[in-house]
């Protein structure tokens, strides 16, 4: 048998793989979090519930209307895209002006109050979602077997963080929404309608941790305590590559994940602590982050 | 024929706490070039800001081509046609020359073509693809101006653009603003130039305490001469 530094090389592409799972819900997440960052000065706590909204939706919609995950693939993002709007509006952009103290203060609480109303409906033992017929089943690469679903994971992951870097750095719109981050009064004074690109920013990132929900929900089991165990680390990975850059932010996700799973190989007692580790380093040689810049 | 294209009544406007404009009158004709000359901290910068509701708490009327719009939100003033330059420029760093020229979006007919701007501004051709903040001082200035000319606004809100720049820039810059009087734009011009902004204005608002302290045609320079002393030190 093939070995790499004394792994077989079998286990060594499962963790490299799993590890880019992770890494791929790191990269939606974090994602999210710069694009809501970047526009609203808000760091958004909600977000790992948002994402456990998304895989609970899918989950509920199964449970109750029967249905599928493709569907639920479309609508729960909305939902919580939509649900994400009504926040925006009712609560978040009161805040815009104040110390960024208190939106993390009001999205923490909004956590919390959203995972309680689900483990109180729901409990906090995970509730199965199976993987749809379609993504069942594995691929044989030759030198390992990768499952379809994982695969799926990364692909579909990859596609929604590219379309959404080309919309931001390459269209009108996203120059439109570059420069209401970089100045919104005199964007404003320009014609832009800020406030509505506001919400739908919001909107936008919220339906993004949805989306990565309903990924997850098949991968994992939908708990409503699983965006809480997750979110710590995508903070820890927004840290590391730097608040506000949106190819920063994808890159840093995908790589922590890898290196994430690497470790797991080499050193598994590290595993849940080298990323926090990596964030220490990265704040004392770069305090902005791998990918940000210097205010 | 003069129409009026910009009518401010009893404009108060506050930044917070602070009482800033102390009921400001004046008015713009269609096709005109105002000047609006004071000390620094007079209220000028802010009557500009006021107008597209940059301020804090606005009273008052300010009626932009028949419209009334001290109620209105800023981006819909602006989509009125109204183009505003800032005294600090306001070229965004995370877009391109280019993407900074295309960035507002139309608020009415008739705005330059990309290749006439590029005509009218041979630098900014040049340094199309650079960041926009790497420009100098000088092409910052051009862009600021290049990109309210694309947008179709018909009423220029300017603020201190000759400051800083070097005096063949500074012309350069009165002979746009003559082109653009011809062209029939509506001009307002904020300037502590009084040499840059004589020439070229129609007439003279002198700013002085948040209202407007004395008004000054064209024709009258000469014969106010000590007034110009007493509030500008000219």
């Amino acid at each position: 048998m093939t070995e790499i530094f004394g792994v077989p090389i079998q286990a060594l592409m499962g963790q490299l793989m799993l590890g880019l799972v992770s890494g791929s819900f790191y990269a939606m997440l974090s994602l999210g979090l710069a694009v809501i960052f970047g526009m609203l000065n808000i760091i958004n706590f909600a977000h790992g519930a948002l994402y456990m909204m998304g895989a609970f939706l899918a989950w509920m919609g199964l449970e109750y209307f029967a249905l599928g995950y493709w569907q639920a693939l479309l609508l729960a993002p909305l939902a919580v895209g939509l649900f994400g709007i009504v926040i925006e509006r009712s609560m978040l952009q009161w805040l815009y002006k104040l110390d960024h103290l208190y939106g993390l203060l009001l999205t923490f609480g909004l956590a919390l109050v959203i995972e309680g109303l689900f483990t109180n409906g729901y409990g906090v033992s995970g509730q199965p979602y199976s993987i749809p017929e379609e993504l069942s089943g594995a691929f044989n690469l030759g030198f390992m077997f990768l499952p379809k679903y994982r695969a799926w994971v990364i692909v579909a992951s990859l596609a929604v963080c590219f379309c959404t870097w080309f919309v931001i750095e390459k269209t009108r719109l996203g120059a439109y929404l570059r420069a209401a981050t970089e100045n919104p009064k005199l964007t404003q004074a320009f014609g832009i309608n800020v406030p509505l690109m506001v919400m739908l920013t919001y909107g936008f990132g919220a339906a993004l941790a949805g989306f990565a929900g309903v990924l997850a929900a098949p991968a994992i089991q939908v708990s409503p305590l699983m965006g809480s165990n997750l979110i710590i680390v995508v903070f820890a990975v927004v840290v590391i590559g730097g608040m506000g850059s949106i190819l920063g932010s994808i890159l840093t996700g995908l790589g922590l994940g890898v290196i994430e799973g690497l470790t797991k190989v080499f050193y598994p007692e590290a595993s849940a602590t080298v990323v926090f580790v990596i964030m220490a380093i990265v704040l004392m040689i770069r305090p902005a982050g791998l990918f940000g810049k210097e205010r | 024929m003069s129409t009026e294209y910009l009518r401010i009544s009893d404009l108060h406007a506050f930044y917070g706490e602070s009482h800033i404009l102390h009921g400001m009158d004046l008015v713009v004709n269609r096709g005109e070039c105002v000047s609006l000359l004071g000390r620094n901290g007079a209220g000028r910068t802010t009557t500009l800001r006021a107008i597209l509701g940059l301020t804090g708490r606005r009273s008052g009327s300010i009626m932009v081509n028949g419209r009334e719009t001290i109620a209105m939100s800023t981006h819909r003033i602006a989509q009125l046609g109204v183009g505003y330059c800032p005294e600090e420029r306001g070229i965004y760093a995370s877009l391109s020359c280019e993407e900074n020229l295309l960035m507002p979006p139309q608020v009415g007919s008739g705005g330059m073509h990309l290749d006439e701007l590029y005509r009218m501004f041979p630098n900014l051709y040049e340094r199309r693809h650079s960041q926009g903040t790497r420009l100098s001082g000088g092409e910052q200035q051009m862009l600021a101006m290049a990109r309210i000319l694309r947008s179709g606004a018909r009423l220029l809100l300017l603020d201190e653009i000759s400051e800083g720049l070097a005096p063949v820039i500074v012309q350069t810059l009165g002979q746009i603003i003559r082109a653009l009087k011809e062209q029939g734009y509506t001009i307002v011009l904020v300037e502590q130039n009084f040499r840059f902004a004589a020439p070229l204005a129609d007439r003279m608002y002198i700013v002085e305490h948040g209202q407007i302290a004395e008004e000054i045609a064209q024709g009258e320079i000469e014969t106010k001469k000590e007034l110009l002393q007493k509030y500008l030190g000219v």
